[in-house]
């Protein structure tokens, strides 16, 4: 059960949060323009790292904000934690 | 019989006597024995059969790891309880127990003949032989393998028990009270940090309480009586919690652990009402200490799971804590120094008892005591046969070869009537396994270590694989220092004097003369799993640790061998000539011991179960015989039958009279979001398939709500209060997700949007009027309003006061009928719904529930979201085109519409379905076909929605239907167990296509 540390209210317990898959997948701002395999890739296609991944939280039973987390998934340590529209942290590229 | 009870013991009161009933027959125990002991003291061993031969079988350990003596406790329907382990049981008065897995009894078990075919029933034996015939499988073979499967019974009656959760937070919590624990408590608490310490047993202490032995001193006292000073000291610390008869259940990420404590188990019937049984404490911890200790670790030779087949330190246990001997003629079987410690006690005591040695020589201390009381010792010696089937009676031993793998010379034949067996020490890395914990392998005595850590813990003590006490106490203390950061100097000076062991020889399974497939050298004893087992297992391919395991179920019975996980690995490394330490380990998975349900569910039991929620008005509801339906956490009135009507009459009464007259539906569970800002109407242009922007004040819309894939997600009608102010609904059960999603994208795809949304789902109260006769009772209700077409037409919204509150008032309608949803903030619900129903009272104004809503939006074809619809249906499917703007530039799910898999021409589509036969009513979740003699049968849909409407007087239903959108007209056929039913594609709208009566 992880602890979470929301970047607006402080460390809460994982069943306060949502977990929203994979973070930085931007939505296409011309969706019309993109052929079906480019429109597919944005749909469909998730990493699934073992190691670092970067993804996004919802604090749902809280302050219902989304947020991103920088995630060890081979051991579930949570690296950082950054609002949305933040540059994610260089270091763990 | 002769009494087994031979000294005095501290840790047993026998100024208190206590009965209790095992295999309903009444024994005497004192109080602070477990069941276990209190057996033992009366002679009995045997205490149930084995699992699949149905072997007599014996107590072999005292406490946790224990895999025969577990038993049926009490024999009530609702208190039974089934796999009790008898080593952890505290004994109270009348306390009733039996043997489980033997009929009729366990001295004689019909079962027994398992033992004798033993040979037809190898390891894999149900995957190989309940194979074919294929019919066999559900009439015979299933029933068959049921009936002899499972150990115990369970209660068949709700636990009437209390049980609890506890959350808690501690700097340091310590599992294990034993030497290393309470050294690593005192350490913690003393030096500011918040200290939790749980051991599973009564007292604290570990083995080291009973320790008696003079070779083994602290300060020049026992180590007992050392031990026993320090527990005193640490009760004084107030910083420390300690919680004993509590045992770690798992231990999570984020030093997140389940603990249970067992509050009642060890107290009579009588003082057990109204407590408490056993509590489930939720630990964060920022710093675990783990100090779960060892077990002693069984010999694998032929016929070593006979009744009176001990583990050795087992033996010393209940001799000196319980002061029960196991026997009074003893063999003690060992490749260790720690069996001398036990044979030293029982000779101290006047038990005969000799030791059979692995090892071709020995010299540690311990040793030489042994040999100096004139202790008869066999070097280099193994057991080879056992013999006596309800107790072991004799044994034969061998000399071993050089290299161990073989016997040499005489067979020595031993009387004993109870054999100890040491096979050294396995730590307990449990906790650190689950906490995510690697784990290395030492050679030298083969035990697997904690390695790496990915939380914050620590291992110290025997579950570190430090044995001595010198050892554990110098190490644990540097240990805990260094751990926490701290120098704490209290156990400086401390003088410990023990035994070294300087010899080890490990064989994993002992050589026979006798072939291997004809002995029964047991490696799980609750399984019944052999060395032979085992080794088939490989012979036929499997290589895994993890295959062997499910192949032969070596180590997957209750006790989830912690006796027998080693020795398997041990004999798959010999068996395949690999290091043992490459094998890995199977996976250490919680609860360590089996957790009742009870403990698991806590409070959270009956009306407790799940969150309900009721509307304003479910009072009314109640008194009105309502039968409710749950949609999602919601209680919605389902219908309200009338004089005993059954289901279907109330809904063709409540149907009728919305349409003749009027009905009355509480809609307040429909999701309801407030939607402000001045991006509002353009936010709604992204989120809904139609356009917005030109929406007039007051004025409502339908909308549809895809998911970016391109399937219909939610649907509602949307108001705009005000130029930048909308109202939302959602259905019912969509609510919570709907939201998250609209906030999910504001946050994060379009954050420059000026849109704000709040739930008032809660804060209004809706009742919805429809029929002819709804303007008439809204006139009633708001003389003041006009409510004619011109000024209040349908899909527009007016606000007005009932008797001073304010109201709006929505012309929307979800039956096909003239319809005015009142909402009103929800604690005057009530009152509303009372005053609608009074002012309707001379136009029959019928409640209704969900059942005739549905009927009602069915036979105008409006679709429900989650029935007609399973989150494969575009609107296109839906035959909804008319909602997707064309012109609109974006919208969530746009670009999905026209994906080749969305435009394909035969996917499933909403269709009508009219039966042949009026009177025929399909049934929801239907197939429907084309042609019942094509085989394979070509599956072309099913029917999604289906009723009787008494408004036409006929069946109707939707059906989603391969290419249905062409095939109107068409016949198709729906196979039902019995017969076919005949059904022609119709129109999805039923009734009023042309929607006459909105405005009648």
């Amino acid at each position: 059960m992880f602890l979470i540390n929301c970047p607006f209210c402080g460390e809460r317990d994982q069943s306060e949060f949502s977990s929203g898959g994979e973070a930085h997948i931007v939505r296409p701002k011309q969706p019309t323009e993109l052929s079906d395999d480019e429109w597919a890739e944005y749909l469909f296609m998730r990493k699934n790292i073992k190691g670092i991944q970067f993804e996004r939280w919802n604090h749902v039973h809280g302050c219902r904000k989304w947020f991103n987390v920088v995630r060890d998934t081979s051991n579930d340590k949570i690296l950082s934690v950054y609002k949305m529209g933040e540059k994610p942290p260089v270091n763990y590229k | 019989m002769p009494n087994y009870r031979i000294h005095k013991t501290e840790y047993i009161d026998e100024t208190k006597r206590v009965s209790f009933k095992y295999d309903g027959k009444t024994y005497f125990g004192y109080e602070g024995d477990t069941l276990a002991s209190a057996l033992l003291a009366n002679g009995i061993h045997l205490v149930g059969r084995s699992f699949k031969y149905h072997r007599p079988r014996g107590i072999v350990s005292c406490g946790a790891e224990e895999p025969n003596a577990i038993c049926q406790i009490g024999s009530k329907k609702d208190l039974t309880e089934p796999n009790v382990r008898a080593t952890e049981l505290e004994l109270y008065e009348g306390l009733e127990a039996s043997s489980q897995n033997c009929w009729p009894n366990v001295k004689f078990d019909i079962g027994g003949i398992n033992n004798l075919i033993s040979p037809l029933i190898p390891a894999g034996f149900y995957y190989k032989t309940f194979m074919w015939p294929k019919s066999f499988w559900k009439k015979v073979y299933e029933p068959l393998i049921r009936l002899s499967a499972g150990l115990g019974k369970s209660p068949t009656e709700p636990d009437p028990d209390i049980y609890d959760h506890k959350y808690v937070h501690y700097d340091v919590l310590v599992i294990g009270g034993g030497v290393s624990g309470i050294i690593a408590a005192k350490m913690a608490a003393k030096n500011n940090f918040k200290t939790l310490l749980v051991d599973d047993k009564k007292i604290l202490g570990g083995s080291t309480i009973y320790q008696n032995n003079e070779s083994i001193k602290i300060d020049d006292k026992l180590s007992s009586e050392w031990l026993k000073n320090e527990i005193q000291e640490i009760k004084k610390l107030s910083n420390l919690t300690i919680k004993t008869r509590t045992s770690i259940a798992a231990y999570h990420g984020y030093n997140f652990l389940l603990a249970k404590e067992n509050l009642t188990d060890h107290l009579p019937e009588e003082k057990k009402k109204n407590k408490i049984r056993q509590r489930l404490w939720k630990i964060r911890a920022k710093k675990v200490v783990i100090a779960t200790g060892s077990i002693e670790r069984p010999l694998v030779f032929n016929n070593n799971d006979r009744p009176g087949i001990l583990l050795s330190n087992s033996i010393n246990k209940y001799l000196d804590y319980y002061g029960v001997t196991c026997g009074e003629n003893i063999i003690l079987f060992t490749n260790n120094d720690s069996a001398y410690e036990t044979s030293i006690s029982l000779h101290k005591k006047g038990i005969k008892n000799i030791i059979i040695d692995l090892r071709k020589s020995a010299s540690s201390e311990l040793i030489k005591q042994a040999e100096s009381l004139g202790i008869k010792i066999y070097l280099n010696h193994v057991v080879t046969n056992t013999f006596g089937y309800r107790k072991i009676n004799s044994l034969e031993i061998m000399k071993l070869s050089e290299d161990g793998n073989t016997t040499i010379g005489d067979k020595i034949k031993l009387s004993c009537d109870c054999l100890g067996m040491s096979g050294g020490w396995t730590p307990m890395v449990h906790m650190h396994t689950q906490s995510g914990g690697k784990l290395d392998f030492r050679d030298e005595d083969q035990v697997f270590l904690p390695k790496e850590n990915s939380e914050d813990q620590i291992s110290v003590g025997s579950c570190n694989g430090d044995f001595d006490l010198e050892n554990i106490i110098d190490k644990t203390v540097n240990k805990i220092n260094k751990f926490l950061d701290i120098d704490n100097q209290d156990y400086q000076d401390t003088n410990i004097i023990c035994s070294k062991e300087n010899d080890k020889r490990n064989i994993w399974l002992l050589p026979n003369k006798i072939p291997l497939g004809k002995t029964k050298c047991f490696v799980d004893f609750q399984n019944d799993s052999t060395a032979k087992d085992i080794k088939l297992a490989l012979k036929e391919g499997f290589r895994s640790i993890e295959h062997v395991k499910r192949y032969t179920t070596t180590g997957m019975a209750t006790d989830q061998g912690k006796l027998s996980n080693m020795h398997a690995l041990g004999i798959i490394a010999d068996t395949a000539g690999v290091k043992m330490g490459t094998l890995g380990t199977t996976t250490f998975r919680p609860p360590f011991t089996p957790l009742t349900f009870g403990t698991l569910v806590g409070r959270n039991v009956g009306k407790f179960f799940e969150v309900v929620r009721k509307t304003s008005m479910h009072e009314w509801h109640v008194k009105n015989n309502a039968e409710f339906e749950n949609v999602g956490q919601w209680k919605r009135p389902w219908y309200y039958p009338k004089n005993r009507e059954n289901m279907h009459d109330a809904v063709q009464r409540e149907s009728k009279a919305a349409r003749d007259s009027a009905g009355i539906l509480d809609a307040s569970t429909l999701g309801k979001i407030d939607i402000q800002g001045s991006d509002a109407s353009e936010f709604l242009n992204r989120v809904y398939t139609n356009a917005w922007s030109k929406l007039a004040i007051g004025k409502c819309r339908y909308g549809l709500m895809l998911n970016e894939d391109g399937m219909v997600y939610d649907d509602g009608v949307t108001t705009r209060i005000s130029e930048n102010h909308y109202l939302m609904t959602t259905t019912t059960g969509g609510a919570a997700n709907v939201l998250s999603k609209l906030e999910d994208y504001l946050q994060t795809e379009w954050p420059e949007l000026d849109v704000y949304l709040t739930s008032v789902t809660d804060h209004y109260s809706t009742a919805s009027i429809c029929g002819p006769n709804s303007k008439k009772i809204l006139n009633k209700l708001f003389p003041n309003l006009d409510l004619s077409d011109e000024n209040f037409p349908h899909m527009s919204f007016k606000e007005d006061k009932l008797e001073n509150i304010n109201c709006r008032i929505m012309r929307i309608s979800f039956t096909g009928e003239q319809s005015y949803e009142i909402n009103i903030e929800s604690k005057y619900g009530h009152s509303l719904w009372k005053m609608c129903i009074e002012a309707g009272k001379e136009f029959n104004l019928t409640p209704y529930g969900t059942e005739t809503m549905h009927l009602l939006r069915a036979e105008k074809g409006f679709i429900i979201v989650g029935q007609d619809t399973d989150g494969t249906m575009t609107p296109s499917d839906l035959q909804m085109d008319w909602i997707v703007s064309k012109k609109k530039f974006d919208f969530i799910g746009k670009r999905s519409l026209y994906r080749s898999d969305t435009v394909r021409e035969d996917r499933k589509q909403l269709v009508g379905l009219l039966t042949d036969d009026p009177k025929e009513i399909l049934e929801e979740g239907a197939q429907i076909v084309l042609d019942v003699k094509s085989k394979p049968i070509d599956m072309l849909g099913h029917v999604t929605s289906s009723y009787f409407s008494p408004n036409l007087n006929k069946s109707i239903a939707l059906a989603v239907v391969r290419s249905g959108k062409t095939m109107k007209g068409q016949k198709l056929i729906i196979p039902m167990e019995n017969k076919n039913i005949n059904v022609t594609v119709s129109d999805t709208i039923f009734l009023d296509k042309e929607n006459k009566r909105l405005n009648a």
